[in-house]
């Protein structure tokens, strides 16, 4: 069934055959062809430095929907669609300024509860990251068949909030620590550190912790370095 | 060597190849399978694309809404755009021009073109040669759609110098509905001089829009008017756009012979051992082969705005056609293209009685690849065809206004700036990318970041002062006293920073739309920062920093 190809001779000839011996010698899929290009603010957090593809994302906590976005900047900023379920209020100037491409975003505003499933489920056939707000009264088997589909199409589902009957390979946990940048009537809100704790199954197991900044003085999200006690605000404007 | 509509004489002559270009209006409503007596109408992105008749004599007219149009026409039958179903009912029409010259190359939908030089000779000159070509497809019209001629306009056959008078001169054949129309050689520049400046953005050439807008308002308002203007003062004023503006109304083609870049000898192919059968598996040889080509192109820093596709049969029958597209190819569109050539050739009156063996893609067009082809969203992906797919799929489910997508406004709250719209309104495939953030001249704009929860619908809450005053702000601007309470639904929570207040005074100068109000950002001690703003007395929450 193999079509011979004429292909025009030359010294590419070999290099060509080179690259199909080194594609028949090599395993099927490279382990990290399972992940998504992730924000480098993330990293620290991921037992592998980036969200594996097929995973389900739990973020909560004071700072859940910057975090939220921080997840979905890396995948959106390389290309990725990212589809939004059930969150009606999301800033969607935020989302520009956390890194995501908004020609790249669909939303669906508030689907019924029933059919919250089937509209994750078919976003989750079309696009790599799903942001959803916290699905009511799923079912067991719902849930079940939603985590198999994003694994199968190897997208990754963020639920912000709880999570009900979906098991989260990865928990992110945000506390808000301190806002900088507000005076006593002056300044202006510029840059929050936010302490993020991340557990999970399997990998994500062993807690990890980090310090970011959620958002930065630009919106994006950012690795506090631990010896700068100081931080460069830009100038009052 | 393939022969190309470019082929011109000496190198370094300007003048532009003689072209025909047969225009059959509205295309897309006869290849959907209209019956005269209804108004039907394609929409493409919630505009109207093509109408037929009975639709246009009710008052529905090209780039409508779709509400507009129902509105002037409540019995329209609305048809969504299907670019393979239209390539492949035009099979039989290229079918009928094949016995005229053996390339013909599909422009657009429902036209195509091709050089006349070789038919022109042989058909007695290029009068004879329109009226026959003209007589070809009224009768491959009828086979098409039966009673074709009530259903859209007449189609129309133009002969001129250059691909954009002579597709002009189609339209002026389609208009009139008599008889084709011949420019004659050389005579492009006085044929174009008459014609208003909007006709520059016509034939597939939305780039040039914004440009014909200007120029209009500049009181250029004629073709000739714009030839007459000093090339190098249109350069220097409008850059590349102006400069392509002004040779196609000087008559000219879009490049000139000097700069136009010769093909490179790559030409893909692939035989078939066994011969096959399907035009699926063809279709995918031809995805792979449209990939080496792109991919070989790109090296070469140049990108393929014409590609011939040649299909051959063991039984020694061939199907040859030349694909244009302006924007230049990207793979997947190559790969599409050959696919709607099989089909219409596989379905068409001159339908292979053997199976395929060969499959050849030639780049016959070849440009500077300037980025171009990335205005489809830096590159149209499979991501990019999966995700449209499951958009459909999700409107299908919800109803068509239930996905939104964003849109850029512009404003100085950060739920007024970007705004979504339904996505069934969106032109999704050459939307063109947001201004980035930051941009635009909005004073009184909220520094970034700004709040990821915007809230849809008013929050009420209480600013008070330690006095338990509610906080105001004065006509200058003054804040009454420190806000030292917010008292929300949750219950009162003790205001630990604060800035503002950031006044913003709009439309001030008319009454019924005016508002007056100020923002400020307030922090309590649980540590949650949120967005609060004051209009005639009222505190409400804009947006929370969470």
């Amino acid at each position: 069934m193999e079509q011979a190809a004429l292909r025009p001779a030359g010294r590419r000839g070999d290099v060509e055959a080179l690259a199909r011996a080194a594609s028949l010698s090599r395993p099927v899929t490279l382990a990290r062809e399972h992940l998504v290009p992730t924000s480098p603010a993330l990293a620290p957090l991921l037992p592998e430095g980036a969200l594996r593809r097929g995973s389900l994302v739990t973020v909560r906590g004071s700072a859940a929907t910057s975090l939220a976005l921080a997840v979905a900047s890396g995948p959106s900023a390389a290309g990725s669609w990212v589809g939004v379920v059930g969150l009606p209020s999301l800033g969607l100037l935020a989302a520009a300024e956390a890194g995501v491409a908004l020609e790249r975003l669909l939303l669906v505003a508030s689907p019924e509860p029933s059919s919250w499933s089937t509209v994750v489920a078919t976003l989750l056939d079309g696009v790599d990251v799903v942001l959803a707000g916290s699905p009511r009264s799923l079912r067991p088997a719902d849930a079940r068949r939603l985590q198999a589909r994003a694994r199968d199409r190897g997208a990754v589902l963020v639920v912000v909030g709880a999570a009900d009957t979906l098991e989260a390979d990865v928990v992110l946990t945000a506390t808000a620590v301190a806002w900088e940048g507000l005076g006593q009537g002056s300044g202006h809100l510029q840059a929050r550190r936010v302490a993020v704790e991340a557990t999970g199954r399997r990998a994500s197991a062993r807690p990890r912790r980090a310090d970011l900044w959620l958002p930065d003085s630009a919106g994006g999200a950012t690795v506090v370095e631990p010896e700068a006690d100081i931080v460069v605000l830009r100038g009052a404007s | 060597v393939t022969p190309r509509p470019g082929d011109v004489g000496a190198p370094g002559d300007d003048r532009p190849a003689r072209l025909a270009v047969v225009r059959c209006p509205d295309w897309a409503v006869l290849a959907a399978g209209a019956n005269p007596s209804q108004p039907v109408a394609v929409l493409h992105a919630n505009r109207v694309l093509a109408a037929s008749l009975a639709a246009r004599t009710d008052g529905v007219v090209l780039g409508q809404r779709r509400r507009d149009a129902q509105r002037c026409c409540p019995s329209l039958v609305v048809l969504d755009r299907d670019l393979a179903r239209d390539a492949r009912a035009f099979e039989p029409v290229l079918h009928a021009l094949q016995s005229l010259t053996p390339l013909l190359e599909v422009t657009g939908d429902g036209v195509c073109t091709f050089a006349t030089r070789g038919p022109a000779r042989y058909h007695g000159g290029d009068q004879a040669l329109a009226a026959r070509a003209t007589a070809l497809v009224r009768a491959a019209l009828d086979t098409v759609a039966p009673g074709a001629s009530a259903i859209v306009a007449a189609p129309g056959v133009g002969i001129a110098d250059g691909r954009f008078a002579a597709g002009l001169a189609a339209r002026a054949a389609s208009r009139q509905g008599f008889g084709p129309v011949v420019v004659p050689p050389g005579g492009s520049a006085a044929f174009l001089a008459p014609l208003g400046v909007a006709t520059l953005g016509l034939p597939d050439r939305p780039d040039l829009l914004a440009l014909v807008d200007l120029l209009a308002r500049l009181g250029l308002r004629t073709l000739a008017q714009v030839a007459a203007l000093p090339a190098a003062d249109v350069v220097a004023r409008f850059g590349p756009a102006g400069r392509l503006a002004h040779r196609l109304a000087r008559g000219l083609d879009d490049r000139s012979a000097a700069s136009r870049l010769p093909p490179p000898d790559l030409v893909e192919q692939a035989e078939f051992e066994p011969p096959l059968v399907d035009a699926g598996p063809v279709a995918f040889t031809a995805k792979r082969l449209a990939d080496h080509l792109h991919e070989a192109l790109g090296g070469l820093g140049l990108a393929c705005t014409q590609v011939v596709v040649r299909v051959e049969t063991e039984h020694g029958e061939r199907n040859e056609r030349a694909w244009r597209h302006e924007a230049a190819f990207h793979a997947g569109a190559v790969a599409e293209r050959v696919r709607w050539q099989l089909e219409g050739w596989a379905r068409g009156p001159g339908a292979p009685t053997g199976r395929i063996v060969l499959l050849r893609l030639t780049p016959a067009e070849v440009v500077a690849d300037t980025g171009r082809q990335l205005g489809f969203w830096g590159g149209h992906t499979q991501a990019d065809d999966r995700a449209l797919r499951s958009l459909a799929r999700l409107a299908g489910l919800l109803g068509p206004d239930a996905v939104a997508v964003p849109e850029w406004r512009g404003g100085r709250d950060p739920g007024a700036t970007v705004v979504t719209v339904p996505a069934t309104t969106a032109d999704l495939e050459t939307r063109a990318v947001l201004p980035t953030p930051g941009s635009g001249p909005w004073p009184g704009r909220l520094p970034a970041p700004s709040p990821a929860t915007v809230l849809t619908e008013r929050t009420a809450v209480q600013v008070l002062d330690a006095a338990g005053q509610v906080v105001g702000v004065s006509g200058r601007g003054a804040v009454s006293d420190d806000p030292a309470w917010l008292v929300g639904p949750g219950g009162p929570r003790a205001v630990v920073a604060w800035a503002g207040p950031w006044p913003v005074e709009e439309r001030w100068w008319d009454p019924p739309a005016r508002r007056r109000r100020a923002r400020f950002q307030l922090l309590t001690d649980t540590g949650s920062a949120v967005l609060a703003v004051i209009e005639a007395g009222s505190w409400w929450v804009e947006g929370v920093y969470d």
